[in-house]
């Protein structure tokens, strides 16, 4: 009977909606162990915030509540993370994917001597236990793989897993104690140049609008790119081409090196697909793809192409939708 | 100052890799293999630290086989002072690979530890993070600006996270992941790539950095995803329009 540990992220406002997939996938996980799972949230001030993750059916949300875990800083989060899993004896840490986990749990991972998976995006069991499935190489392959030891820590695509069947009451609210002496003290948080705008993050968002080297500005990508998105009610996107010349924010970018989406509908604008940008969209329920050059490879992996300059037919598409 | 680049030998971007009939992992025969391209941004990043402060000793070290070399002596052509190559055989997942690096590190003592964010073969994202616990230094991933703070104890670090960019201040030693914006690793000009021919790599025997840790990850097989079908070419926004919301009913 594993104990699963939750570790829910936020905005230090809310808690990410990406954090209810990780609990949904402890669910799956304790359907085929008949284990349980708890949440844990962390940081300063937090008790309103852990509220939130009351209705996502765990035997417990735990809230490890301290100024000095005000700011996400991965060695004290790590410790944090790291003491709960061992006073909860638990044999699975998970988060879903973001750069938050992906910056704190394999720091965990390294104080619980465990062996981590990253971006899981499906479980199963066999004769001999639990395995789990997740991408490689640029999503060009999947791989099935087992982790032994007695503890696992694996982040979890958001969109592989829906939000968790809630049953019953909400979850009791334990507070751990966090001795802020014992809190590491090598790093400063000295700010954070927040991204520009109101649009939801792409991982999360039903509908993502994305754009390519087809734009040619930072005002052309937000009257085109975002002026869909707005239309649309979606988060906007980006390729690495964009991001590295400067036109859209790195939060943006979307692909193996970046974000994995998988939204109900992803809208290719100006986009070629090189095999990395494709890695981070395969997962989309429809992609449309709106490019100039019919041979394009994004055509190969749209359920709807249409090959047409991206300033002549967003605009028109932009005014349709409002009409 | 002494700057530790761990090096990957993974598969070339640009090649389509191939998996094997047996599922056990992908052909190798015939692939061009190259270094991991965040690990060279980090080293690109030592040199220029070097080039900034002169006094900086850059020590490039890999994990695995002979063929392991090769990328070491990529990392000597673009301007390391030291290669160093640790053995080992059969695949290691990051916490082996992590436990090694640590070893290395505790007899090099780095100041810093400069490496990619992820590998683009296991795209895992977490040897960095997972050395910087094992050895108990604090840690700056997905870093886009560097910046020596004076004194030379501290770095200023801009991360690329979710939230936007995100500034700390790490003191020495640390580990630091590198992200694609720091800088565009330099072209190596044929002469560097001569000389590095003739640099030595030194060895490490795979028992001689204590007790060999095993993988706990372990590949049951790999398979080619489900592709996905192109599907049709519409002609107008109008019937695109109305086949997202009538036949797709996604909007």
């Amino acid at each position: 009977m594993p104990q699963i540990l939750v570790i829910a992220e936020h905005d230090r406002r809310t808690l990410r909606p990406a954090s209810a997939s990780a609990a949904a996938f402890a669910q799956r996980f304790c359907s085929l162990t008949e284990g349980a799972y708890e949440v844990l949230v962390l940081g300063s001030d937090v008790a309103g915030i852990a509220a939130g993750a009351a209705h996502w059916g765990a035997a417990a949300v735990l809230v490890a509540d301290a100024p000095a875990l005000a700011m996400p800083l991965a060695d004290r989060y790590a410790h944090v993370i790291a003491q709960v899993a061992r006073d909860r004896g638990a044999g699975v840490v998970v988060a879903a994917s973001s750069t938050f986990s992906k910056d704190v749990l394999p720091r965990a991972a390294g104080l619980l001597d465990a062996g981590m998976l990253s971006d899981v995006v499906d479980l199963a069991a066999d004769a001999e236990g639990i395995f789990f499935r997740r991408a490689m190489y640029a999503g060009n392959a999947v791989a099935s793989v087992r982790l032994e030891g007695a503890v696992r820590v694996l982040t979890v695509r958001a969109g592989a897993f829906a939000a968790p069947v809630v049953q019953g009451a909400g979850s009791p609210i334990i507070t751990v104690e966090v001795d802020p002496a014992a809190l590491p003290a090598a790093t400063e948080f000295v700010g954070c140049e927040p991204k520009m705008g109101s649009r939801p993050d792409p991982t999360e968002a039903r509908i993502v609008v994305s754009g390519g080297r087809a734009m040619r500005t930072a005002e052309d990508f937000e009257r085109l790119v975002g002026g869909l998105a707005d239309a649309l009610g979606a988060a906007i996107g980006s390729s690495r081409a964009l991001v590295d010349s400067g036109i859209t924010h790195n939060t943006l970018q979307i692909g193996q090196t970046g974000k994995i989406v998988a939204p109900e509908l992803y809208i290719a604008l100006g986009i070629s697909g090189a095999i990395q940008h494709l890695a981070g969209i395969k997962d989309s329920k429809v992609i449309v793809a709106i490019n100039k050059d019919g041979d394009a490879p994004i055509f190969e992996v749209a359920d709807y192409g249409l090959v047409a300059d991206v300033y002549t037919v967003v605009p028109e598409m932009i005014a349709k939708l409002k009409s | 100052m002494k700057i530790v680049v761990p090096l990957k030998r993974v598969p070339d971007p640009d090649t389509r890799i191939r998996i094997r009939a047996d599922g056990s992992g992908i052909e190798t025969d015939g692939v061009k293999f190259t270094v991991n391209p965040f690990d060279a941004i980090a080293l690109e990043e030592a040199l220029r630290l070097r080039e900034r402060f002169g006094e900086v000793a850059i020590v490039a070290v890999t994990i695995g086989g002979e063929e392991c070399i090769e990328q070491l002596r990529t990392g000597l052509a673009m301007g390391a002072d030291r290669a160093v190559l640790i053995r080992a055989t059969g695949p290691l997942d990051s916490l082996a690979v992590a436990k090694r690096l640590a070893a290395f590190c505790r007899k090099e003592l780095p100041d810093l530890v400069l490496m990619g964010k992820q590998a683009i073969d296991d795209d895992s994202n977490q040897t960095g993070q997972m050395l910087a616990a094992v050895l108990g230094l604090p840690q700056a991933t997905f870093v886009s600006k560097l910046e020596m703070l004076p004194g030379s104890s501290r770095v200023r670090c801009g991360r690329e996270t979710d939230a936007g960019i995100e500034t700390v201040v790490v003191s020495l030693p640390a580990i630091l992941t590198t992200d694609l914006r720091l800088n565009e690793p330099r072209y190596i000009a044929l002469p560097g790539i001569l000389k590095a021919r003739k640099k030595p790599v030194e060895e490490i025997g795979a028992a001689e950095l204590g007790v060999p840790p095993r993988s706990r990850t372990i590949l049951l097989k790999l398979e080619a995803p489900s592709r996905r079908e192109g599907g049709i070419r519409v002609k107008t926004i109008d019937e695109l329009i109305t086949r997202l919301r009538h036949e797709a009913k996604v909007i």
